[in-house]
């Protein structure tokens, strides 16, 4: 099912997108077929050809084709030629740590809940998906809660708005789990209600001890499957399969390495710990989330291989978050750690170069380390950076034109591409806010006839919006 | 002699400031950067002579001066210009590719008031009770705050504190009257020392108009509601409630003011009757614009010396706002829209929009961690319509208007106070750096946690285990 305001979009966005030329989107197009030039734009790769100035990005059916100078990029004769001339163009912002697009985030009553999985609750109304493309997020990691020692499996998205839950999903992107550490499971900020038993673990002690409890048992039950698939491989035909257990599925395949872990954290000596537990049963912590004290354990977070998903400047919210500091993401990357900057929140998804530019101001990070901090770092903790994260021919045509410089408070998206179709548009955004209105205009005065047919004692709202989507 | 960041300089100026920045210099040129440990309080009675030479001084009240300098001695600015006689005694610093601005007003805040958000017992923000008219913000300001030098180390210099906020993610106190705001310098040993106005205003947290909620931060679906009627009949009940303390505080102060000794002293009508006939700035937090029309109405009603602090509503009444000489403190910009089909950037054109009616604005945080925040929270308008020069002025000389100080603070004008920073270029851009802070007319300290931290951990040799088990 698409999302009625997407078809909007689309019809007008094409419109708009036409900058006097002939081209059009067509409703329910999944790729794009017309070539698309950007020329004359200083591009930012965060690939080997670093900085382009006067450059020129060709894409076509929903991939780049080229990258380079303006001069040695040709367009084919029916490509769509938008001048970029003053603008900037950059990958797709990727945030690795969104909890955006889905009707529930916490399955907090057990303290393992990898059973349960976003995928199950993706909600491709939410608001959020288009306004984050309107900032230049293309795609993002939704994750479970925090309220769990391990909590539930994760899924990564496009923002592709219009799309059904399924259509949102990014085909490909291995699979991952949420852990927590610290406060959060421990419940410290979600007291026991009065006659309620309190939930184990209440300490980082027992945080730990929960997760090696189920590791232990997750060994265990691989083990058994083992065991029954090297019987049936032997031609046993009397072998019995071990009872399935989903909440141990998901755990077999962290330690088979097929599924990747993005552990919430903040203080070092979790960070330390878990990655020693980990290393118990021989799997690696992929990504620590939030890490706001990950500058204190950078080195040993290098030598296990961990990559780090942090804030840029949030602090003193809470115990654990008081001695986070903006120069986290620089010292991390200075001592070898992978870093992107996340936004947790649909807000801050609305502008996330603007935070990674603050990893320039805090502690010197390069322009293009900065921007590869929401771009192919988040790519690299999400695999899926043969796909998106830089500009390169081949990869998916999730583009983002700016009015000006990305890095910056005055950062402005002209125009976000997912795979080569249209997500947003200034002028297209203002000729379907046109619209929206005339709409809503046309429903007051539907509402105001039935008004009057109304029983005065009538409760219903008078000033409830008619249609809404949730 | 002259003098930069890093640079070594003469003894012409009295030993103390000399033995202070000495060390400054000290620590700067071992740090590769402005930090230094004595708080500039240490010579904020001795006065001392300044003078930042050859710059761009941003005026603000008047215009830029290119290759400009600017003099302060004994805490206030004696000259600005190109033609400038620069005292003997004056320490001078080279202004050569450097900016000077007045330093930054947070014109609302929580700086000093709380510590660690989720950490209850760090916070002085909000009392219980709604009716607090006789508590200050004063009373509780804890100069010592790590808040405060981060806030300043970005160029903040003064803030308004006001009761009934608190630490990221407060809400802001609802409705009632939350007490008296405090105007402060960023700087001092204790709070006698950071006072510009001990009360400069009275908040009241206006009745929010709502037909429902969510349960929690946006995640998922709305729930409890009522009626439009129903949230009307509350609104105003609430408004009544508000308009008793008035009635109340009329009463007492006739009762008083006829002599009669058979009245007892009542101490929140004492202080709420301040505010009658105009006798006090009266901050009223109001967000949607029937609430800010309800507040307006009140306000003319008891001729309150209105300003209206959050104003996301105030576009539709702008005509309104500005006709009255009513301003509006702004923030923060970087929110998520309210409503679905609110324009994805409504936040961001609203300052554009209520500054071109004729809208007095000041920008604020709402927030104490967050307050270094201030100067993007106004250059994320300047992209939606906003120009540079209004967003600089509305985080320096508008909100110096807006709380009555704008004949000592907010430009650099012979006879103010000397707030200023000195820069490597606007301070509204993220990457900029600030790299001298003065208050009072003396050099400010911009070591804070975060530095201190960075350069702990930044120095963090190689890691080292020692095996003591066997």
């Amino acid at each position: 099912m698409r999302h009625p305001t997407r078809l909007k979009i689309g019809r007008v966005g094409a419109g708009c997108l036409a900058l006097g030329l002939a081209f059009a989107i067509p409703n329910g197009a999944t790729a794009q077929e017309q070539p698309i030039l950007i020329t004359g734009a200083t591009i930012l790769t965060v690939a080997e050809a670093g900085r382009i100035e006067d450059g020129a990005i060709l894409f076509q059916n929903g991939r780049i084709v080229a990258v380079g100078p303006a001069s040695e990029v040709e367009a084919p004769s029916d490509a769509m030629i938008i001048d970029g001339t003053g603008k900037y163009v950059t990958p797709g912002v990727i945030d690795a740590h969104s909890h955006i697009a889905a009707d529930a985030i916490n399955e907090g009553a057990v303290s393992v809940s990898s059973m349960v999985s976003i995928h199950d609750v993706i909600d491709p109304t939410d608001i959020a998906i288009y306004r984050e493309v309107a900032g230049g997020t293309t795609t993002s990691h939704i994750m479970h809660g925090s309220a769990n020692p391990i909590g539930g499996n994760n899924v990564v998205i496009k923002h592709r708005w219009g799309e059904d839950a399924q259509g949102l999903i990014f085909q490909g992107a291995p699979p991952t789990i949420k852990f927590a550490l610290g406060e959060n499971p421990k419940r410290a900020g979600s007291p026991t209600l009065p006659g309620q038993e309190a939930r184990y673990p209440a300490s980082r002690m027992g945080v730990m001890d929960v997760i090696r409890q189920a590791f232990i048992e997750a060994a265990e039950y691989k083990a058994e499957w083992d065991a029954y698939r090297a019987r049936v491989a032997d031609g046993d035909r009397d072998a019995i399969p071990p009872r399935r257990n989903l909440t141990m599925d998901p755990l077999v395949e962290v330690l088979e390495g097929t599924r990747y872990v993005h552990a919430h954290s903040y203080r070092a000596d979790e960070i330390l710990q878990l990655m020693r537990v980990a290393e118990e049963f021989g799997f690696r912590i992929h990504t620590f989330q939030h890490v706001l004290e990950g500058y204190r354990v950078a080195d040993e977070m290098a030598e296990h291989g961990a990559h780090a998903s942090t804030f840029s400047d949030w602090w003193a919210y809470k115990m654990e978050a008081y001695e986070a500091i903006p120069y986290n993401a620089a010292i991390m990357t200075q001592r070898g750690v992978n870093v992107s900057i996340n936004s947790d929140s649909g807000e801050e998804g609305r502008h996330l170069t603007q935070e990674a530019a603050k990893t320039m101001k805090w502690g010197g990070l390069s322009e293009a380390e900065a921007l590869a901090t929401v771009t192919i770092n988040p790519a690299i903790q999400l695999l899926i950076d043969e796909r998106v994260g830089s500009l390169e021919a081949g990869k998916d045509a999730d583009i983002v034109l700016w009015e000006n410089y990305p890095l910056s408070s005055y950062a402005k998206v002209r125009t976000t591409f997912i795979e080569g179709e249209v997500m947003f548009d200034v002028d297209a955004d203002m000729a379907m806010r046109a619209e929206i209105e005339a709409q809503k205009a046309e429903l007051r005065e539907m509402l105001g006839e039935a008004d009057d047919e109304e029983d005065p004692d009538d409760e219903r709202d008078p000033g409830r919006r008619p249609g809404g989507v949730r | 002699m002259t003098r930069g960041p890093g640079n070594s300089f003469g003894n012409t100026m009295n030993d103390r400031i000399g033995n202070m920045l000495k060390s400054i210099v000290a620590t700067a040129a071992l740090l590769g950067t402005v930090g230094f440990a004595l708080p500039a309080q240490a010579a904020a009675q001795d006065g001392g002579t300044f003078a930042v030479q050859g710059a761009t001084i941003h005026t603000v009240s008047d215009g830029v001066i290119e290759g400009g300098t600017i003099v302060i001695r004994d805490g206030r600015i004696i000259a600005v210009g190109n033609d400038v006689d620069i005292p003997a005694d004056a320490e001078i610093i080279d202004g050569e590719g450097k900016h000077v601005f007045p330093g930054m007003i947070d014109s609302f805040s929580s700086l000093g008031l709380t510590e660690t958000g989720a950490v209850a017992v760090t916070n002085d923000a909000s009392e219980l009770g709604r009716w607090n008219p006789h508590l200050n913000a004063h009373t509780a300001i804890h100069p010592a705050s790590e808040h405060i030098p981060v806030a300043r180390a970005n160029g903040i210099t003064h803030s308004m504190v006001a009761p009934g906020g608190g630490g990221r993610g407060f809400g802001g106190g609802g409705s009632g009257i939350q007490g008296q705001a405090t105007l402060v310098h960023l700087d001092g040993w204790t709070v006698e020392e950071m006072e510009i106005e001990k009360t400069a205003a009275m908040v009241l947290g206006w009745p929010t108009l709502s037909t429902g909620f969510r349960a929690f931060a946006g995640f998922g679906p709305p729930s409890g509601g009522r009626s439009f009627r129903q949230a009307q009949e509350r609104f105003d009940e609430q408004v009544a409630e508000i308009d008793e303390w008035f009635v109340a505080a009329q009463h007492y102060r006739q009762a008083v003011a006829s002599g009669s000794d058979r009245v007892p002293r009542n101490i929140q009508l004492e202080h709420l009757s301040r505010v009658l006939d105009r006798g006090m700035k009266v901050i009223v937090r109001a967000n949607g614009w029937r609430e800010i029309e309800s507040a307006i109405e009140f306000a003319e009603k008891w001729n309150l010396d209105l300003v209206i602090a959050g104003g996301n509503g105030a576009r539709e009444i702008a005509a309104t706002l500005a006709e009255k000489n009513i301003p509006v403190i702004l923030g923060p910009v970087q929110r998520v829209p309210q409503g679905e089909d609110t324009a994805y950037d409504d936040p961001n054109t609203l300052p554009g929009a209520l500054h071109d009616a004729g809208v007095e604005i000041a920008f604020a945080t709402f927030n104490s961690s967050d307050s270094r925040t201030l100067p993007y929270e106004a250059a994320n308008s300047v992209s939606w319509g906003l120009t540079k020069e209004a967003a600089l002025e509305a985080v320096t000389l508008a909100p110096a208007r807006v709380l009555g100080v704008d004949d000592r603070l907010g430009s650099l004008e012979v006879g103010k106070v000397g707030n200023l920073i000195v820069t490597d270029g606007d301070p509204l851009e993220i990457t900029t750096q600030i790299e001298w802070v003065f208050i009072k007319g003396v050099p400010s300290d911009l070591d804070n946690k975060h530095r201190s931290l960075w350069e702990k951990y930044n120095n963090r040799p190689a890691r080292r285990v020692t095996t003591t088990t066997t």
